[in-house]
């Protein structure tokens, strides 16, 4: 090979533009193994069990396995597991765990390990508390089969295992998953494809993933929460910031990627150059104004029927969310979209029949106090609505303008409402909580030791038992089917429909995962 | 002197110790709840209560406040019910960054402000001093975060000189520091500005008029040192006090600067513990933040008696 002079003199001005390259630049090049995130919330608790927060059930899919998890369709494939072998009565499961899983601290990961964590997960979770409530045995069979022995057959063991969100049962090293269910645990050795740096953990600021090299993924392709979880990059940085300023971030590259673009800040961010914004969600949200079930004049089933007629789920949307490729009118209790979708008991709005019930209930002008959180960009304009569709219907409605954090203390209250109770307040739920009827903790209807609103239905109990011991998928859709239009029936809650959250990312980002959960696997910066 | 600081340090305590009652009686009478923020959406009122109990929430709120003290007797400000993380800690990783906006923000507030009033004191009713008070009351009606928010769009966005959020430590990146810490201090330093200059101008104004002005103009003194050396000098100690009062408010008033701009400093942190009702962070903050009070103030007592020989304690 010859050089001619042009060539060199042309290396010699590449080097020198190299070597004069601004320091932005040439961090750029290193970054490149590095996700800058600013996640949907500041992560404070380590202990996804503990807590069923969103935030840390996100920290828990870096740096946990599952024993089974969620695909695309919502169904339980194994992930940890390898080979799953159900007994012909369905009353034994046993379960041998995959060769290669290792613990963050380089020891295997073993049957009693796995035993110990379903454990402490049973104590804390519902869906864990009701199979528990039907385990006869749980145990290790040598190094790394587990065994489970149920009293009588039970239609969604896998669907529990397998669970996609809070609280998703996660495998913990035994000495860790010894740690009382209510305390949090300190340890955060898990056998996820990241490990958390705890000791650069800066709560409200940083919070750092390294990559764990000696992670064993599936050889399946990544499908939502099941698959092969492949770290791409060598550390994901998760950043805490206001809306405004991971806007600021996202828009100047200084982040990679946004989890949740607020509604207002949209097509703000649509238009910045090099940025895009995507629904990754299929499931979406779902809205709720939950009523108080033990508290006049909410303890009124007639009046909770007027308050749903009087309902139009559509304004909620476009008032809260606004463009409608964001929302979805869902009349469904279950994400619009999933196996269970069905429209059967929705109770439609008519203003006049609403008007009409609510006089034949005997309602007589009662203070109806809704809570409003006034920080939430999405729950106040879905409490106001509320509140101006109420009184349209002549009802003497009393929004009680508070923060978050207040309306979570406020609505523990069963005290009437001069007392401090409350009638209604504003929620949601991920799409992921509610896609079966034991997913939903709202579902419950347990009365006072159920969730807050206290609906006490036996026949609503029922169907979700019969939903659990269904023997096959058809029998499970119509328990499903048949508790939709019980919770309607009963007024259990006033369904404000579906909503979605994108994501925001620089256009250098590459394979983000369709999930009801944000997954941070896959994910690659070129 | 000494019996001077060691008066003044030792009447910290009582100040100290009705902070803490009034701090404590205020949270616990402020609506919130920690067990049901750690819990989540999806826990149950049992679920809470088991919470509440593992936390002692459940205790009377006389044996938590004997508790607390006995703690901060022996030095521990808590542990942060959220992150189990201890306060000192927390605070800990919170320090560098608000002392060290609040340092640039002096510094830069005070090198602008003091000329600038001292030059509209001797232009007094001139046009240059208009010019200047308009400027003044045009920094303290700015928002902060309107400033903040055009500096980013301007300067981060349009002509991407500056990063628009983060902090880089000046002991492992001092050029990253510089790079992060401009626009904060621009943005915080607007008001302090503002009010450092009228302060200025009006007690240099009142000192102009003083016969020994008169007497240095008589003796030929340059226009420069009768501004400086005599009548700054001899207006030094409300200017002082105004600095001092603005370095208290700055550590503890910096919440919007910090957020705008993602700085993970006191304020920041203060806030976050406020919205999640972690009560060990906001008492020991406000703890820390009330000492700070107190401390500078006496600094701010101890630098009169060097501007001023006049003053003895």
């Amino acid at each position: 090979m010859t050089l001619s002079r042009r060539d060199i003199l042309a290396g010699t001005a590449a080097t020198a533009a190299a070597a004069t390259l601004p320091a932005g630049a040439v961090k750029a090049q290193a970054k490149r193994n590095v996700l800058k995130v600013v996640p949907h919330a500041n992560l404070q608790i380590l202990d996804p069990i503990w807590t069923t927060g969103y935030i840390s059930r996100n920290h828990g899919y870096m740096i946990y396995d599952t024993l089974f998890a969620l695909d695309d369709n919502l169904k339980p494939q194994p992930q940890m597991v390898e080979n799953l072998d159900v007994s012909s009565d369905r009353l034994k499961y046993t379960m041998t765990l995959r060769d290669g899983l290792a613990w963050h601290d380089g020891t295997d990961v073993t049957a009693e390990d796995c035993v110990a964590s379903l454990q402490r997960w049973g104590k804390r979770d519902g869906m864990g508390q009701r199979l528990f409530a039907v385990t006869d045995k749980l145990e290790a069979d040598g190094k790394k089969t587990i065994t489970l022995t149920l009293k009588r057959p039970y239609g969604v063991v896998l669907d529990s295992i397998g669970k996609i969100s809070s609280n998703v049962p996660f495998m913990m090293p035994k000495r860790v998953a010894e740690t009382p269910a209510d305390k949090q645990i300190e340890d955060t050795t898990g056998s996820g494809p990241f490990m958390f740096n705890k000791a650069n953990w800066k709560p409200g600021n940083l919070a750092i993933y390294e990559k764990f090299k000696a992670y064993n993924p599936r050889k399946e392709a990544v499908s939502s929460a099941a698959g092969g979880k492949i770290a791409k990059v060598d550390r994901v940085e998760w950043y805490t910031m206001d809306a405004n300023t991971a806007m600021n971030a996202l828009m100047s590259g200084e982040i990679d990627y946004w989890e949740q673009v607020t509604p207002d800040l949209i097509d703000l961010v649509k238009k910045a150059p090099g940025v895009k914004v995507e629904n990754l969600d299929p499931t979406g949200n779902m809205g709720w104004a939950r009523f108080n079930h033990l508290v006049a004049p909410t303890n009124n089933p007639m009046v909770r029927q007027a308050i749903m007629k009087a309902c139009n789920q559509e304004d909620f949307l476009k008032t809260a969310i606004g463009n409608p490729e964001y929302y979805k009118v869902c009349k469904s209790i279950y994400p619009c979209g999933t196996t269970y979708e069905t429209d059967a008991g929705y109770v439609n709005q008519n203003v006049a029949d609403a008007k009409t019930l609510l006089q034949q209930s005997g309602y007589k002008g009662e203070e109806l106090v809704i809570l409003q959180p006034t920080d939430h960009p999405v729950l106040n304009p879905f409490c106001q609505v509320m509140a101006e569709q109420l009184r349209a219907i002549g009802m003497n409605v009393k929004l009680q303008a508070m923060d978050w954090s207040t309306v979570l203390q406020r609505r523990a209250s069963k005290d009437p409402t001069d007392k401090g109770g409350w009638n209604m307040f504003c929620t949601w739920w991920i799409g992921g909580d509610t896609v079966n009827p034991l997913t939903g903790v709202g579902f419950g209807a347990t009365g006072e030791k159920g969730w807050f609103g206290w609906a006490n239905d036996e026949q609503a109990v029922k169907l979700q038992d019969e939903f659990a011991n269904a023997a096959n998928p058809a029998d499970a859709k119509k328990a499903a089917t048949a508790l939709q239009e019980r919770l309607y029936a009963n007024g259990h809650y006033v369904n404000m429909g579906m909503f979605f959250v994108p994501v925001g990312y620089r256009d250098n980002v590459r394979g983000m995962i369709r999930s009801p959960v944000q997954f941070f696997w896959n994910m690659e910066v070129v | 002197m000494w019996l001077f600081i060691l008066r003044r340090v030792a009447s910290t305590v009582p100040v100290m110790l009705i902070v803490a009652v009034v701090i404590f009686a205020m949270l616990r009478l402020t609506p919130g709840d920690p067990a049901v923020v750690i819990a989540g959406d999806q826990a149950t009122a049992e679920q809470i209560t088991r919470i509440r109990a593992s936390l002692g929430l459940d205790l009377p709120i006389h044996e938590q406040f004997i508790t607390w003290i006995v703690h901060i007797l022996h030095g521990d400000l808590g542990t942060s019910i959220f992150t189990n993380m201890p306060v000192s800690t927390l605070i800990g990783q919170r320090l560098e960054p608000t002392l060290m906006l609040t340092l640039t923000t002096v510094i830069f507030s005070v090198s602008v402000a003091v000329p600038l009033g001292v030059w509209a004191a001797w232009r007094a009713g001139s046009w240059t001093d208009r010019l200047i008070m308009m400027f003044s009351v045009l920094g303290f009606s700015f928002p902060v975060f309107v400033l903040g928010y055009l500096l980013i769009y301007q300067f981060g966005l349009t002509l991407k000189w500056l990063p628009t959020q983060g902090y880089k430590s000046p002991f492992t990146d001092p050029l990253g520091f510089a790079s992060t810490i401009v626009m904060p201090t621009i943005t915080l330093g607007m008001i302090y500005i503002a009010l450092v200059t009228r302060i200025t101008r009006a007690s240099v104004l009142e000192v102009l008029g003083e016969d020994y002005i008169r007497t240095a103009r008589a003796k030929g003194q340059i226009e420069r040192k009768v501004l400086f050396r005599h009548a700054l000098k001899n207006a030094a100690v409300p200017i002082a006090t105004i600095i001092g009062i603005g370095i208290a408010l700055l550590i503890g008033g910096a919440v919007v600067t910090e957020t705008v701009f993602n700085i993970p400093g006191l304020g920041r942190l203060v806030v976050d513990a406020i919205l999640r009702r972690d009560y060990p962070i906001i008492q020991g903050l406000i703890l820390v933040f009330s000492f700070t009070y107190i401390i500078i103030n006496m600094l701010i007592d101890i630098a009169y008696t060097m501007l001023d020989p006049r003053i003895r304690y």
